[in-house]
């Protein structure tokens, strides 16, 4: 088992003609993901690498070839009307790549794909992989593995490095998740720690979480309060100062708010084991397994 | 992106928010002239980006045109939170009756934009937050109807009782609103907002912060942007697509990914060395970023070891080796380069460094022991 994708999900890639989305969609391919259309609006007709027929709208991948899950790479300025496209045609879920969406169009994008019943990953998100049958974004397929643990992250390639040194440690994952670095996020840790709950093969769950905003802190009270799974917690961003964006858009210190000890701390008094160091995940993991 | 006192205000004014004329003075002698022009006595106030000016000491009060030069020189140069007064404002006195404050910021936790007001004006607002937070008046903007009129007359009743100074008020909190939507802000923040002894109700400070990402659609807003306000380093890394912020300590870092690149300075200082600086040199995979990171970061006459931490997924290894190999081609590097290499094309990568004469790892916990080992003069 797994969360958010599996056999069942039939990927439309919104952008799939651009750079990033062309690269993309063959790794995806590659992994085993089952892309049935794409989106680019003018390229309606054409066939991209001879096997995925690329639509003008969603809405005619969704009525042509069945799509339930989308990704999105198109550029910043116009990734946010691509996510309302999405949700409008009917698409369950939507994966949000795209760096860089103003935080004003989020704001517009949030209770647009809620009040459709949708749900969002991202935007600035690596997406997601189930080891071994479906991966939506750019997480390289090849230094994950099946197996009981759930991941999800606030960040890239912090995630790329706790997840390799897992596998490489020979405990493999359910399902990693990417949920993006900006302020304004639609799926958060605690829709991912409800859902890793949810999932019979989970049985422990890593959360990778960096300084700004408070969502650590309402995810460690979730764990206390409605988990019954080992989670360990990292919280990248101890040596940030305040005040300055570091990279992601979110993750900026206001104040005294925000700050990687105030995490922490939340995670020890909701009885999140935290590793201090990346390395410490595995043999966290092992303990709680 | 932060912008100065005098360019918020032009946004407000713009938007017909009634802001008090001003000007900005690099020296004594303009400052001089800007307050004879005025008549009067002005307020001399520091352009800096950040709060706490007035404690400082970087705003002051001047009777006529010779005190506003004197005050002027007395601020020009000032150090307010390590950050030197380049400019300040110069702006008529206002008499005032009261002070008040009023606020909007994009609020993480309920997704949206939320007003803030309250009657105690012309303080550090956080301090009223913890001191006597039902002084505060919150609203939430709901994202799909934006502010409704009635909502910013409910507003500005929490500040003031009589019609008159209620109706400038909601006017000028409808305005705000405008203002803060059309230039991409995620704050905007008049305080004080002043009642005049004749009943008129006037902005006079102003400040704003923008969303970095929305600065493509308002090329006047980016237009603002105070270079002289920052490490010229951190100019650069911009212009060239790098995300850069200078540290105080000696072990240069060139990461991609901001998470990681966190993760990698948090690691220097867990092993007992400080981080030089944040860099996160993103997910493409072009050599001549890593050549500007280079750059930025021997510039520094701080940094004792540089410390590469790259983990492959969009971003080729190989690209980041050459980019090594082309920098230190490129401009001479005297300081020990520690290399870690992980993921996409890592073992053409560790060729294209070997045949340059670097070596390279490919854990992260053992490079950072060494950069750290590095940049306390030794090798092992």
């Amino acid at each position: 088992m797994s969360i958010f994708i599996d056999g069942s999900t039939r990927l439309v890639v919104q952008g799939i003609t651009g750079r990033d989305g062309s690269f993309h969609t063959r790794q995806m391919i590659e992994y085993g993901t089952d892309v049935v259309a794409g989106v680019t609006p003018g390229k309606g007709g054409q066939m991209f690498d001879d096997s995925v027929p690329v639509f003008n709208t969603v809405v005619e991948a969704v009525s042509e070839r069945g799509a339930n899950t989308s990704v999105v790479y198109v550029p910043a300025a116009f990734a946010a009307d691509a996510v309302l496209e999405a949700a409008e045609a009917g698409i369950e879920l939507i994966v949000c790549i795209s760096e860089g969406v103003p935080v004003q169009d989020m704001m517009r994008v949030l209770p647009f794909v809620e009040e459709r019943g949708a749900r969002l990953i991202g935007p600035n998100c690596p997406g997601l992989i189930t080891p071994g049958v479906c991966k939506v974004g750019i997480l390289p397929g090849q230094i994950v593995a099946p197996g009981p643990v759930g991941v999800v992250s606030r960040s890239g390639t912090l995630t790329y490095e706790v997840v390799f040194q897992l596998t490489r440690a020979g405990i493999g994952q359910t399902t990693c998740v990417g949920i993006g670095g900006d302020p304004l996020i639609g799926t958060n840790f605690v829709d991912c720690l409800e859902a890793f709950e949810a999932d019979p093969d989970t049985r422990a769950v890593c959360m990778i979480g960096e300084i700004g905003g408070t969502d650590e802190q309402v995810a460690a009270e979730f764990v206390r309060d409605r988990m019954s799974k080992p989670v360990v917690g990292f919280i990248a961003g101890r040596t940030a100062p305040p005040g300055r964006r570091m990279g992601h858009a979110g993750a900026i210190i206001s104040g005294s708010e925000g700050t990687a000890d105030e995490k922490m701390r939340a995670f020890r008094e909701c009885g999140i084991a935290v590793a201090e160091l990346p390395a410490d995940f595995v043999g966290l993991v092992q303990a709680g397994l | 992106m932060n912008i100065h006192e005098y360019q918020a205000k032009e946004i407000l004014r713009a938007h017909g928010i009634p802001v008090p004329p001003g000007e900005v003075a690099t020296s004594p002698e303009e400052a001089e002239a800007i307050a004879s022009k005025y008549g009067g006595p002005v307020v001399v106030k520091a352009q800096v980006h950040t709060g706490g000016r007035g404690k400082a000491g970087g705003v002051k009060l001047a009777d006529d045109a010779a005190d506003a030069a004197e005050k002027a020189a007395a601020i020009l140069g000032m150090e307010i939170k390590g950050l030197t007064v380049e400019k300040v404002l110069v702006t008529p006195a206002e008499e005032i009756a009261s002070e008040a404050y009023v606020g909007i910021v994009m609020d993480r936790a309920s997704q949206a934009d939320v007003f803030m007001v309250s009657s105690e004006g012309g303080v550090d607002i956080e301090e009223v937050a913890a001191s006597q937070p039902e002084a505060i008046t919150k609203l939430r903007v709901d994202p799909r109807y934006g502010l409704l009129p009635h909502q910013a007359m409910g507003l500005a009743w929490a500040l003031y009782d009589d019609v008159k100074q209620v109706r400038q008020a909601a006017s000028i909190i409808r305005k705000l609103h405008e203002a803060y939507r059309a230039a991409g802000a995620t704050l905007a923040e008049i305080n004080p907002l002043i009642v005049t002894p004749e009943g008129e109700v006037k902005a006079i400070d102003a400040k704003m912060n923008i969303d970095d990402n929305v600065l493509f659609r308002v090329p006047d807003v980016e237009a603002m942007r105070d270079t002289s306000a920052e490490p010229p380093a951190e100019t650069k890394a911009r212009d060239a697509g790098l995300s850069y912020i200078k540290l105080d300590g000696d072990v240069g870092c060139v990461v991609n990914g901001a998470g990681l690149a966190m993760a990698t300075m948090d690691m220097v200082k867990h092993y007992g060395g400080e981080p030089a600086n944040f860099l996160d040199i993103g997910g493409s995979s072009n050599p001549d970023k890593v050549v500007t990171a280079l750059e930025i970061i021997t510039a520094d006459p701080r940094v004792k070891s540089i410390l590469f931490n790259i983990f492959g997924g969009i971003t080729r290894c190989d690209d980041v080796a050459n980019g090594i190999v082309e920098a230190t081609n490129r401009i001479e590097i005297d300081r020990p380069i520690a290399i870690r290499l992980t993921g996409t094309n890592e073992e053409e990568a560790v060729e294209i460094l070997k045949q340059a004469g670097f070596a390279a790892m490919t854990d992260m916990d053992e490079v950072v022991k060494e950069a750290v080992s590095l940049a306390h003069g030794g090798s092992d």
